[in-house]
């Protein structure tokens, strides 16, 4: 086979198609990934006679309504993420740090995405470039595409031109997390403060994004996204006024 | 279908003190109301890794021996499981006493669940399925609990007292 000799930097995945050509041959069931089940699953679907199995990156970008996931499967996956950082990290700001930066790359793709969903029908495109609008659809539209609903509320901060807040009564992502209280300070939706981010960089609002925890009576897991602007930012919002 | 229903009036012959304790006694007015004592939940190695308390009338224990009770139980369970005269049996399901009984409620993965409630009680079952899909949302997707490990929760807890309340039905 021409594959014998996989590029050292092929990724796991490339390799395990190419196992799934020729799942018996001894070259690709060697022992250089630690993941020896997916070259097998693979090769078992590839197997079935007929219907070939769908592609997720074959599916039809702007079919939203069908490409949801379960909320128990994310909050699985959610709860290993957290596990893992949690293992790799010395502290909660650590902790909270590393979270941001995996959200930061789903706020990049969610972005480009809701972008594409929104605007490449329109015959005049637009894009945000007040400060207010593009919050204005965080609160809604990402949120919407992410957690399937909008956000609460937003605040603006009365001391501090910079800030604004976004805030969810009850995140998705931290329904079924009860953190340590050791650990109060911690804020599982950091990762949604890194999809902020990212949102707001990709749109040219550079900010630095954190989460805290604000219960109330009502909505113990209550959490506030705090949004602090750059100061050229603010900048420009003067000279648009 | 209940595969083994026990029902235990006199333990003379057990050795375990504590646990004729617990089985006899119950208050008198547990014979006519509904109401739920307790809460167990023993890992798949028979470690109690939650109790609570709910309606009174129970013995008072120590943590110590709840840990002795739930051993116990385990063992009870294990035998009651192999003991069964047609093919293989989920073991005990429940154990009845004079003023009480214990619905037992085993999961796929060896977790037992385990309702302390009066004789009259017809929720236990019932109550067991929403006490385990509860431990699956709260407990097993928390990243912060370490699986077979006691359940400190917190929205474990709230949950269970959203289901249960006062464990007398109010």
């Amino acid at each position: 086979m021409a594959y014998t000799q996989p590029h050292p930097r092929l990724s796991v995945l490339s390799n395990t198609s190419q196992s799934s050509v020729d799942p018996f041959s001894p070259t690709t069931s060697s022992t250089r990934f630690s993941l020896p089940s997916v070259p097998s699953v693979v090769a078992a679907a590839s197997n079935k006679p007929g219907a070939p199995r769908p592609n997720i990156y074959d599916r039809n970008l702007n079919k939203t309504r069908v490409s949801e996931v379960s909320a128990s499967a994310f909050s699985f996956l959610f709860s290993e993420v957290v596990q893992y950082t949690q293992k790799r990290v010395s502290g909660i700001n650590d902790l909270e740090r590393r979270l941001n930066t995996l959200g930061y790359r789903i706020g990049t793709r969610v972005l480009e995405l809701m972008v594409w969903r929104a605007e490449s029908s329109s015959k005049t495109p637009k894009r945000e470039i007040r400060f207010l609008p593009a919050l204005m659809s965080i609160h809604s539209q990402v949120w919407k595409a992410v957690f399937g609903k909008p956000a609460d509320a937003i605040e603006k901060s009365v001391e501090n031109a910079d800030e604004y807040m976004i805030i969810d009564n009850d995140p998705p992502i931290e329904r079924y997390i009860s953190v340590p209280r050791d650990m109060s300070q911690l804020s599982c939706s950091s990762f949604t403060a890194g999809i902020v981010e990212a949102v707001l960089d990709g749109l040219g609002f550079p900010a630095r994004v954190t989460a805290h925890n604000t219960p109330t009576a009502q909505y113990p897991s209550r959490t506030t996204i705090l949004i602090k602007l750059e100061q050229s930012v603010l900048d420009r919002e003067e000279l648009l006024k | 279908m209940k595969a083994w229903v026990t029902t235990w009036t006199r333990l003379s012959e057990t050795n375990n003190s504590k646990l004729q304790k617990s089985i006899t006694t119950g208050t008198r007015r547990s014979l006519y109301n509904m109401a739920i004592f307790g809460l167990w939940v023993i890992n798949k190695a028979g470690g109690l890794v939650y109790q609570r308390n709910f309606a009174d009338g129970l013995a008072q224990l120590t943590s110590n021996e709840y840990l002795v009770l739930a051993g116990t139980l385990h063992g009870i369970h294990a035998i009651t499981s192999r003991l069964s005269p047609m093919g293989s049996s989920s073991g005990a399901q429940v154990i009845e006493g004079e003023t009480f009984k214990i619905t037992i409620l085993l999961t796929a993965t060896g977790t037992k669940f385990v309702l302390l409630t009066s004789l009259t009680d017809t929720s236990a079952d019932a109550i067991l399925q929403k006490v385990y899909e509860i431990y699956a949302d709260a407990v097993m997707k928390n990243p912060f609990h370490t699986p077979e490990m006691p359940i400190r929760s917190e929205g474990f807890d709230t949950r269970i007292t959203a289901l249960i309340g006062n464990g007398l039905g109010a």
